[in-house]
């Protein structure tokens, strides 16, 4: 811990602070703000254009108040999630999907209109979704700070009570002391520059766990996304309409959207490139899929390639826990932490309440990012106005692991920061690690992210620009350990999480993987809340 | 990546600085912004969504420049293409509205 917490150029108080402009970040803000709390938002990027969603359209799990169709919504996610889910955080996330999305109606969100008159609102598209968002929050006078990553939290013998960071652009160092904190940071894609995730790199989870928090699920951790080798777009669901070639026109036998992405990393690891053609779309589809996702088609028209004739080079591209579902561990219905004072929502938090150990991408994770906010942002005001005056009078300090200072860092401290980040990068990004996991691979790899660990912890980080990059190096080594830990820990093969040495699913081990600490990485296993068996 | 700023559309209204979620742009004083941190681009496009006079070309590889001119894009209608299907600016539509989203829906395997 810093000794004390560092006064920065901007210093403000307020009920609750919102680390995050995401859809979550934006929701809890929203939400806390009707509360009638005083609202400080901090993105590290713009609030509007900042992470996976703005860039994208996304399906949203919207359902109707019916019985038999709120089911089997429940049912659809629920076996390839590896039974994880839980029927009762299904059903409020269901019912706050629903009343928030009819109310993004009512703010003037432009949802297409059927043939009887009747919005349609199972899809956003991110950037105006996001663009009203912005509005919104403002106009319900929430605090925006733009550009202004956090470096820690702030925390007494009480629990969490603000954070201090950087203003990008500036240089200035601020600092927000606030009653509770909602963490909504998003995942961790380890700048793999999938769409939009490059500001998601586990800063989130490093706050959350240098302030006692745990993590959970973080073995569902290694989603590939299917992506032309020569762009960043990141959207998998049209593949749903493609066929996979070898370089010799030949059919890749078994490759699939769905359940054959796998194939397609084995036939990529021995060096063989693999190609796409979205062959399976009927003509009188083909327009209608360009509208839906115009982000996706951009660099099909940007080469002059027609994809839905043309075949054209594929990858897989790590996304990490951003359509992972793991994150940090939520402890109850307000999406609270262990730690007092601190809250998680979006995919920062974990997934795994409502799609369990398969992908959150998409529909799910949109819904999990509007209803989660929500909760957070009630629960963190709520506990805000229940310190009273007590708030005022707090003096809390900084809880980065190492040690954050004003001077300059030493001299090759940026080069030494990229070396790091591309360690990590080498230890999660390749399939024969992360996607094919075995004992072998995992520890061999755990050995040398614990070294990296402590080379980093041990370092002084300044409050600057350069000192965020060298944070969210941090973040993401400590967030590779947990996963690794947590995929160590869990001999089975469940969900997206595949270990080579146990390919079947172990009815013992039916339970969630609760992980945590810094120097030493702990797992500890929880049961899976059970109120009533689904199908 | 981030390929330029056009020096003949730039209004310097710096909206692209403001928006860059990675702060890839440096505002200039008395002049067009600069692209100071071009690695740092995670090719998301919003710069050019947000541009007003679509002066901003952002190639679809995020790995390395492709040395693409202002004039071959203008040739080939590329410039400012992603923000008109996305119908933003004066006298379009948002994309969002449209009725093709619910035609999907109902014929969409995803």
């Amino acid at each position: 811990m810093s000794e004390v917490a560092q006064v920065g150029s901007l210093n403000l108080t307020t009920d609750v602070l919102v680390i995050g402009g995401g859809p979550a970040g934006t929701w809890a803000a929203l939400t806390a703000a009707a509360k009638g709390v005083n609202v400080v938002l901090a993105d590290k990027g713009y609030c509007g254009s900042s992470g996976a969603t703005a860039p994208s359209g996304t399906g949203v799990w919207y359902v109707k108040p019916d019985e038999k169709l709120r089911e089997e919504a429940k049912a659809s996610r629920f076996l390839m999630g590896g039974q994880l889910a839980e029927h009762r955080w299904m059903d409020r996330v269901l019912d706050r999907t629903y009343e928030n999305m009819n109310k993004l109606g009512v703010f003037g969100y432009p949802f297409p209109v059927d043939e009887q008159g009747n919005p349609h609102r199972r899809g956003l598209q991110g950037p105006e979704y996001m663009k009203l968002m912005r509005r919104l929050i403002k106009k319900a006078g929430v605090r925006i700070l733009d550009h202004s990553p956090a470096l820690e939290l702030l925390a007494d013998e009480h629990g969490v009570a603000g954070a201090a960071g950087v203003h990008k652009q500036s240089g200035k160092t601020w600092t927000v002391q606030a009653g509770s904190v909602v963490i909504a940071t998003g995942g961790c894609a380890f700048l793999s520059k999938a769409l939009g995730c490059n500001v998601l790199t586990g800063d989130g989870y490093l706050f959350a766990a240098e302030a006692g928090a745990s993590l959970s699920g973080m073995e569902f951790s290694n989603a590939y996304a299917i992506c032309p080798t020569f762009s960043s777009v990141t959207k998998t669901a049209f593949y749903s309409y493609a066929s996979f070639y070898h370089e010799d026109g030949s059919i890749v036998e078994g490759a699939s959207s769905k359940k054959g992405r796998s194939v397609l990393a084995r036939h990529l690891l021995e060096g063989r490139q693999m190609f796409a053609k979205l062959d399976g779309a009927a003509e009188d589809l083909r327009p209608l899929l360009r509208v839906a996702q115009t982000n996706f088609f951009l660099p099909f028209d940007r080469l002059g390639i027609d994809p839905f004739t043309q075949a054209f080079p594929v990858t897989l591209r790590f996304e990490g826990t951003v359509r992972g579902t793991g994150g940090i561990h939520i402890t109850n219905e307000s999406c609270g932490t262990a730690v007092p004072g601190l809250y998680a929502a979006g995919d920062a938090a974990t997934r795994e309440l409502i799609c369990g150990g398969f992908t959150g991408g998409g529909s799910h994770n949109a819904a999990w990012a509007m209803s989660s906010g929500s909760f957070a942002g009630e629960g963190a005001a709520a506990y805000t106005q229940s310190l009273g005056q007590y708030a005022a009078r707090r003096s809390p300090v900084g809880c980065s692991s190492s040690t954050l200072i004003r001077q300059e860092m030493r001299p090759g401290a940026a080069a030494k920061t990229e070396e790091y980040i591309s360690a990590v990068q080498d230890e999660v990004k390749p399939y024969q690690l992360n996607l094919f996991r075995t004992e072998q691979g995992l520890t061999s790899s755990l050995n040398r992210l614990d070294g990296l660990w402590k080379e980093q912890r041990n370092r002084e980080i300044q409050r600057s620009p350069e000192g965020v990059k060298a944070r969210e190096a941090e973040a993401m080594t400590a967030t590779a350990r947990w996963m690794y830990h947590s995929a160590l820990a869990r001999t089975e093969t469940r969900g997206m999480h595949k270990r080579e040495d146990y390919q079947v699913t172990d009815n013992s081990q039916h339970h969630r993987l609760i992980s945590g600490g810094l120097d030493k990485i702990w797992v500890k296993t929880e049961a899976v809340n059970k109120e009533r068996v689904l199908l | 990546m981030i390929e330029f700023i056009s020096a003949t559309k730039c209004i310097e209204c710096n909206q692209c600085v403001t928006v860059c979620p990675t702060n890839v742009f440096e505002r200039v004083d008395d002049g067009i912004p600069v692209i100071a941190r071009q690695s740092d681009c995670q090719t998301c496009f919003m710069c050019e969504l947000y541009c007003p006079v679509d002066a901003i070309y952002v190639a679809p590889s995020p790995d390395g420049l492709t040395g693409v001119t202002e004039e071959e894009l203008t040739n080939q209608g590329l410039l400012g293409g992603y923000r008109e299907k996305v119908g933003w600016g004066k006298g379009r539509t948002s994309v969002a509205s449209h009725d093709f989203h619910y035609k999907l829906s109902a014929r969409s395997i995803f």
